[in-house]
């Protein structure tokens, strides 16, 4: 049982050339890519379509976008908002997002936007899972 | 700016939550279906569990 399982697991780490944090980076970058450079298509679409959804409308109920860090639950925002890649520095470079949460929408959008940038970084690993053959399919 | 109420920001967040479980913490599509449906109920049975609890409590 266990020689089948290394074999299939060498048999994966066969399928896919290149440099293995490929998946991982272009995952973290743009949700959903590094499911597409493994051909996991309808993945990497369903991924995709989660993780901007969730940011956008963070986004458009105004939520925060964490800019520095005075404190820990500061930190802890940015790192969350990190998470999402590209978006967030595309969306600091458009000055995206509001400032003083005034709304409690706009709290739900500043935690939508963290989430987000939480679930890509799942999903970015679970790319690699899938590039180095530790997760099978 | 949109401005969804609670329970529909939470409906949201469980759907878009379950998907990303769902693909990443199981392999076979059958099972990413019933794990992200799990996540799913579970995100917003204990929401409405917990809502209902602290109603009884603030009375």
């Amino acid at each position: 049982m266990g020689t089948a399982d290394n074999k299939a697991a060498g048999a994966a780490k066969n399928t896919y050339q290149g440099f293995v944090y490929l998946p991982l980076i272009a995952g973290w970058l743009v949700p959903g890519a590094g499911h597409f450079l493994l051909r996991k298509w309808g993945r990497g679409t369903l991924l995709a379509i989660s993780i901007i959804a969730l940011f956008a409308l963070g986004l458009a109920m105004d939520g925060k976008l964490y800019t520095s860090a005075q404190d820990i639950l500061d930190i802890l925002g940015l790192a969350g908002d990190l998470g999402s890649g590209l978006m967030y520095f595309v969306g600091r470079m458009l000055s995206l997002g509001g400032d003083p949460v005034q709304f409690t929408t706009a709290d739900y959008g500043t935690k939508f936007i963290e989430f987000a940038g939480l679930l890509n970084i799942i999903a970015a690993i679970d790319a690699h899972n899938l590039r180095t053959g530790r997760k099978q399919s | 700016m949109i401005r969804p109420s609670h329970f529909t920001s939470l409906l949201l967040v469980a759907i878009f939550a379950s998907t990303v479980f769902g693909i990443t913490m199981r392999d076979t599509p059958k099972r990413m279906l019933r794990y992200g449906l799990y996540c799913f109920a579970l995100f917003v049975g204990s929401a409405i569990l917990i809502s209902w609890l602290m109603f009884f409590i603030a009375r």
